[in-house]
């Protein structure tokens, strides 16, 4: 047999191993966290390359996926509790809280964080939740900008984001530019970066399903952020995720809220649209 | 007395790694024909002993996270991104698995999600001192290859 033929029998068989590994099995399970069916499954919007998004939560191990069932159990949920707290303490030279302009946020609150990332129209760019917060902060309070990652700034976006609980994601690209910073995002997604040469695409699309190494290659949604994360006992944003997935690519990596991760935020996130917000989700 | 012995061994040890060096092909000098590269790129041969420790280790090969080895089942957390390597060593030639280890895209095409090893085709910002240097050496690829023959279906 020549040379090029056993090449070509080898693909083949690649081919078909590929094949019998596609689908390593996303669980069939619903997730009911107090009464309250979250969409883990949901048709793919136009433009998706896949048909169905699915949440992390159905690529977990059982321990995992029963921790984020069970609000009592979710450690995620103490986050929310310290975000309460936050919302309702006065801080900054105007002697406001979030509370004194926005008053009960179980109503004011309610489903914004599921269209988050928006279009900022001061800014000319989009705005997520961590930096409308700091927004409020600098401009309505007198406080300062959080640092990134802050403790308070990850308790205090997670008690937002509860605010829209089961509720769908969905973004309006229409405003402004965001269509533009879709593409771009879109773009970041498909570009290898780093010394192992591989894009977020190679990993949760050409590879979802798989497993590299203990890890069950999900296709890397954003609903569950901030994400309770039990390798780091800590809550998780998404901006210190993504750069972290960069990191393992041996790339350097961006900057929070830079131009470049507030694209992918945006591409992301759309990716995921129809998906219940599931914060605080667990992960592992 | 003792640390004398210790520079006269460095000393060797660096002056051997030197002159493997000098004959290595460098990345961007190694010639692929049809999916195969048939010169090896070293002048040692490859080791395949050291060739399975390069690729259990996750810091060079870690080849573990992509592919499972039956023979490697006492190593935890086989992935699957690629296909099993069992049979490689029957599946493929050694100029073949060369190829694939040196530079994966020129025998799978762009698309696939495998690294090149030896290759500075890389991905963007690169961390910084990372740039300009390769996955695994020249040597290391030939120790992987050696291995990579042993897996016989
Ligand atoms: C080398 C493989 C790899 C690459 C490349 C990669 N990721 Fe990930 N990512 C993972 C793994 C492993 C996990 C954890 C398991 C999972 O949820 O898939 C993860 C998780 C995530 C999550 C959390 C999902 C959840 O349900 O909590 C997000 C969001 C994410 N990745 C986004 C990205 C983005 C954006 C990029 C590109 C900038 C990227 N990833 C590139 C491997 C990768
Ligand atoms: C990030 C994932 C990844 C890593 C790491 C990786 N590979 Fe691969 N490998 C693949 C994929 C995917 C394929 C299948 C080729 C394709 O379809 O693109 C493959 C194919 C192969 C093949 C041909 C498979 C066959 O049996 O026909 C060999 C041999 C191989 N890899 C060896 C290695 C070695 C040796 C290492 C480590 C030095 C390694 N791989 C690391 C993803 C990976």
């Amino acid at each position: 047999m020549n040379k090029n033929l056993v090449l070509l029998a080898a693909v083949a068989a690649v081919a078909v191993g590929v094949a019998q590994f596609a689908y390593a099995d996303p669980v069939s399970d619903k997730l009911v966290i107090d009464g309250k069916e979250m969409i883990t499954r949901a048709p793919a919007p136009e433009g998706h390359p896949f048909k169905e998004v699915l949440s992390g939560w159905l690529f977990r191990e059982p321990e995992t996926r029963a921790l984020e069932a069970d609000s009592f159990a979710n450690p995620g949920m103490l986050y929310v509790e310290r975000g309460e707290e936050i919302w309702n303490t006065v801080d900054g030279a105007k002697g406001k809280s979030c509370a004194s302009c926005h008053n009960d946020a179980s109503e004011t609150m309610k489903d914004v964080g599921a269209h988050y990332p928006k279009w900022d129209a001061e800014t000319k760019r989009p705005i997520n939740i961590e930096l409308q917060i700091d927004k409020c902060r600098t401009e309505q309070m007198g406080a300062e900008a959080y640092k990134f990652d802050a403790a308070d700034q990850k308790a205090l976006t997670t008690y937002i984001k509860y605010q829209s609980f089961g509720t769908p994601v969905k973004l309006d690209l229409a405003k402004g530019d965001m269509q533009s910073w879709w593409d771009r995002g879109k773009k970041e997604y498909y570009t290898r970066t780093g010394q192992l040469n591989l894009a977020c695409a190679s990993c949760h699309e050409a590879s979802m399903g798989r497993h590299i190494r203990a890890d069950h290659l999900s296709q890397g949604q954003a609903n569950g952020f901030p994400t309770y994360r039990l390798k780091q006992a800590d809550m998780v944003s998404l901006h210190n995720r993504m750069r972290g997935c960069i990191r393992d690519t041996r790339a350097e990596m961006p900057k929070a809220f830079s131009d470049e991760l507030m694209a992918l935020e945006v591409y992301v996130t759309w990716r995921g649209t129809g998906l219940s917000v599931e914060t605080p989700a667990v992960r592992q | 007395m003792q640390s004398g012995i210790a520079v006269v061994v460095a000393v060797s040890v660096s002056m051997l790694a030197g002159a493997a060096w000098a004959e290595d092909i460098a990345p961007g000098d190694v010639e692929f024909a049809d999916g195969a590269v048939s010169a090896a790129l070293t002048g040692k041969p490859g080791d395949a002993a050291e060739g399975a420790k390069v690729f259990v280790d996750r810091k060079l090969g870690n080849c573990l996270a992509c592919h499972e080895v039956s023979a490697l089942k006492k190593q935890l957390f086989h992935g699957n991104v690629g296909p099993s390597l069992d049979g490689a060593g029957t599946r493929w030639e050694p100029a073949q698995l060369r190829a694939i280890v040196t530079d994966s895209k020129k025998v799978f095409g762009p698309e696939t999600v495998m690294p090149g090893f030896y290759s500075l085709n890389v991905g963007v910002n690169v961390r910084k001192d990372l740039v300009g240097k390769t996955i695994l050496t020249a040597q290391q690829v030939e120790d992987v290859v050696a291995y990579l023959e042993t897996l016989k279906e």
